[in-house]
């Protein structure tokens, strides 16, 4: 069957037919999109951990179930990377039927809850819905339904542990504990693999642990989808850095068949520009490392973090939004984003900017950092900002910003986080002998099969597209499952 | 978790532990680190591997009491696990017979250099280890020191031991009296900006392991970097060892003071 004969043969199911003949379509499009109920901005604006989106109630989530049109040409599903059944699961919640809509969003997502939290839905799904397309209205809330489902299974304590193959005993390795690992993980294990997934770090989920904040994404989430694995199988290694404390051999030696290499973009970029080694100016990173994986906010916390008062995060994507997010959390009196583009090209999720706004973060875009200047003891206090206009279009078909020639200005600033971008972790490709590494620093891979130049390493994630996002690490992960799994068999 | 099989008292401050991690032990080289971490609450610390045993799987690690977490690892005792140890971090030490090596560690920083004057003695180095300490009960490791040392000059501020005077003092008695290949420095970070002054002035060859303030210790965080020959370099992959004549160690020294 082709994947439209597929998603025809569902959609013809009787229940479905059934409720498209429910409701008329103009009474659909006539429905106004539902709002996401969030937690006011003032007051979420001084708590570090308490999710911002509260989450659709059951009745909002059935009526913005039924805004969908169940087209017979899902147009939605070809903005989701990894092939989410979009009208399926909606209209399984339009019948009332949650747990079914969970167990078709499981058919493809290792984590829905998480993609429903934090896909850039606007630039995927959303952006392909026939509401946005042709009818020029707001789109069916495509990531909303997806997290409604999600949390309802979670919450109600019946979470579907996926029907597992016979084991078949081949030993499989798993390098990082992120996105493209975890699903990597759930497709091999169902399979039948026995699989180990290595972590560098103390806590098991990568990004989702130490990099998004908890007001954004609650690590409770991540844990339960982590459980899951576990009960399916999966062992967890933490604090195993592979290619430090063990090599590509030795997991040859302990005969691992396959390795899925998952290490992510760890490493972060910074201007070099002067004055950046100052105390208080750090990478983005660091500072949600220090609050997210140690807590360092914590007065029980041995780790220390400084929480300035003026603080000035450099950048403009969804890492920058979270660190200025957190530092206004922590007690920042301005929490300022120095972006050198318009707000038009800024690459976070717009619901980010927008929740951002309401906090009281200020914006300042087309201006640049071009030195920081110290105190006698080496802390930031100042930042030279250069303005800037935009002139062509670049290689990223972004119109370039260009400096306006003596148009400076400084900012009084006791904080600077530097987000511009991270660049991949450079520990498997100079460790593993024999892989193609591009100049970037990523690793080379079959685009169809993720496997590399070494016959038994597949890579993806970060790793292989520079920083990207949680949805096409896991596609990616999903993808080297399927390859791999064909290449072992034969 | 990794269990604590062996505890010792170098002075009242310094303490050596013997540590289960048969991983690390197995593939550690002279120069490498490990970070450890204590309680659920704990910060990640960084700590050099001393020595390993490959039969026991253990590593050693010889920690000064400085501050909290330093002194909640010293308080622990054989038998009571250390919550998380990762490693080996870092790249190893370059060893190779350079001819005659000079091993300047200072108080606690003797531990870390202990593994190298090991290896460059075994790579056919005359090796003469400059000891420094405030006074005689913080010269730890001494006998260890000269197993693998042609020789052994100990310095103390107060002169209580071996020679009154500066880790300096004894480094230039031995680039005055012979032909010195390269010089290899442990130690706080004023101190080593010290002798790295002095070798300058004399053109001897410089290493030096940076002990910078660290989060993850992989190259994720930035939190270690340190400007080495005009260059941002991260300590924990870059390094820790590096051209110390290229070193900017006030830049170092300023950062180290990040959260005081
Ligand atoms: C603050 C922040 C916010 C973000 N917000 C969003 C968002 O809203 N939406 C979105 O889609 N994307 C977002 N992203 C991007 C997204 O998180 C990443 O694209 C995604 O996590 C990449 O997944 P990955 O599995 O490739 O790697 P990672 O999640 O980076 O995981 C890699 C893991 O591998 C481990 N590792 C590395 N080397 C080794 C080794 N040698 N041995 C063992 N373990 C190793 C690392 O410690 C890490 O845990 C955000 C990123 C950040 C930093
Ligand atoms: C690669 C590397 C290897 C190391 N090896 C060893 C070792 O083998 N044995 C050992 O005892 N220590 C070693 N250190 C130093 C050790 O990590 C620190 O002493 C420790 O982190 C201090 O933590 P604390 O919370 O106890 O003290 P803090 O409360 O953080 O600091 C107390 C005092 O120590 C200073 N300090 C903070 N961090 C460091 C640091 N990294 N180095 C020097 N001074 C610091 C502070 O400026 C302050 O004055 C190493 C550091 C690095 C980076
Ligand atoms: S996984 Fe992401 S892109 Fe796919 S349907 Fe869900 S929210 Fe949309
Ligand atoms: S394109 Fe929009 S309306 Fe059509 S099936 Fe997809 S979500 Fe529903
Ligand atoms: S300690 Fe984080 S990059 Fe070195």
């Amino acid at each position: 069957m082709t994947e439209q004969e597929y998603i025809q043969a569902r959609r013809s199911e009787a229940w479905r037919e059934e409720l498209r003949k429910n409701m008329k379509a103009k009474e659909r499009g006539d429905r106004p999109r539902v709002h996401m109920p969030e937690l006011d901005a003032e007051y979420r604006s001084h708590t570090l951990k308490e999710e911002v989106n509260l989450g659709l109630s059951a009745e909002q989530a059935v009526y913005e179930a039924a805004r969908c049109l169940d087209c017979a040409n899902p147009t939605c599903m070809e903005g989701c990377p990894v092939n989410i059944q979009i009208p399926s699961f909606i209209k399984n919640i339009e019948r009332g039927n949650f747990l079914e809509a969970a167990k078709v969003l499981k058919e493809t997502s290792a984590l829905p809850a998480v993609c429903g939290r934090v896909c850039p839905q606007e630039k995927q799904c959303e952006a392909k819905c026939i509401y946005i397309q042709k009818m020029k209205k707001e789109p069916v809330a495509i990531g909303y339904l997806e997290r409604f489902a999600a949390d309802y299974e979670r919450e109600s304590g019946q979470i579907a542990i996926p029907e597992l193959a016979q084991p078949n005993g081949i030993k499989i390795a798993v390098v990082g504990s992120g996105p493209a690992g975890l699903s990597f993980s759930g497709d091999m294990a169902k399979l039948g693999y026995d699989i180990t997934v290595f972590e560098a770090l103390h806590e098991i989920g990568g990004v989702l642990k130490y990099g998004i904040p908890e007001f954004r994404l609650p690590n409770e989430i991540v844990d339960v989808e982590i459980n899951v694995l576990r009960q399916m199988g999966v062992k967890f290694i933490n604090n195993c850095i592979v290619g430090k404390t063990i090599t590509y051999e030795d997991l040859h030696e302990e005969g691992f068949k396959g390795i899925f290499v998952a290490s992510g973009a760890g490493l972060p970029n910074f201007m070099n520009i002067p004055g950046e080694n100052l105390i208080g100016v750090m990478s983005s990173n660091e500072f949600l490392t220090r609050v997210n994986l140690m807590d360092a906010s914590n007065p029980e916390s041995d780790t220390p973090v400084q929480k300035g008062k003026k603080v000035a995060i450099v950048g403009a994507g969804n890492t920058a939004m979270d660190a200025v997010r957190t530092a206004k959390r922590l007690g920042a009196e301005r929490a300022m984003i120095v972006y050198r583009r318009s707000e038009e090209e800024m690459p976070a999720r717009i619901e980010e900017v927008k929740h951002a706004k309401e906090e009281g973060i200020e914006f300042h875009t087309l201006h640049n950092p071009v030195r920081y200047e110290g105190d006698e003891n080496g802390r930031v206090q100042r930042m030279l900002l250069q303005k800037m206009e935009l002139g062509e279009p670049d290689a990223s078909g972004r119109r370039k910003p260009v400096p306006i020639e003596g148009a400076t200005e400084w900012f009084d600033v006791d904080e600077v986080i530097v987000s511009v971008g991270v660049s991949p972790n450079p520990l498997i490709p100079s460790t593993f002998k024999g892989l193609q590494i591009s100049k970037w620093g990523t690793i080379i891979v079959n685009q169809d099969t993720m496997q590399s130049d070494l016959a038994d390493v597949y890579a993806g994630g970060d790793i292989v597209r520079g920083g990207a996002t949680v949805i096409l690490a896991m596609g990616d992960g999903r993808k080297a499952a399927a390859a791999m799994d064909k290449a072992l068999k034969g | 978790m990794n269990k604590i099989v062996d505890k010792e008292y170098f002075s009242e401050n310094v303490v050596k532990f013997e540590v289960e991690a048969p991983l690390i032990a197995k593939s550690r080289k002279a120069g490498h680190f490990v970070i450890i971490r204590v309680g659920e609450k704990g910060e990640r610390i960084p700590l050099t591997i001393a020595a390993s045993d490959l039969t026991k799987g253990t590593i050693t690690i010889v920690i000064q009491a400085v501050g909290a977490s330093s002194r909640k690892i010293c308080d622990l005792n054989v038998g009571d696990y250390i919550t998380d140890v990762v490693g080996p971090l870092g790249q190893a030490t370059h060893i190779e017979k350079y001819g005659t090596v000079i091993c300047a560690g200072g108080g606690v920083g003797i531990a870390p250099m202990l593994p190298i004057i090991e290896a460059m003695k075994r790579a056919g180095n005359k090796v003469i280890s400059v000891l420094a300490a405030r006074t005689k009960d913080l010269v730890i490791l001494e006998k260890q020191v000269a197993e693998y040392s042609d020789e052994v000059i100990v310095m103390t501020d107060d002169g209580t031991y071996g020679h009154k005077g500066l880790i300096t003092n004894g480094i230039e008695m031995v680039i005055n009296r012979e032909q010195v290949d390269l010089c290899v420095t442990i130690g706080p970070a004023i101190m080593m900006k010290f002798v790295s002054l002095l070798t300058q002035k004399y053109n001897i060859p410089t290493i030096a392991s940076l002990n910078t303030i660290m989060v993850d210790g992989t190259g994720m965080c930035g939190a270690c970097r340190v400007t080495v020959g005009g260059k941002t370099k991260f300590v924990c992959v870059d390094g820790p060892e590096f051209n110390a004549h290229e070193v900017d160690f006030d830049e170092m020294l300023m950062r180290l003071r990040a959260y005081n």
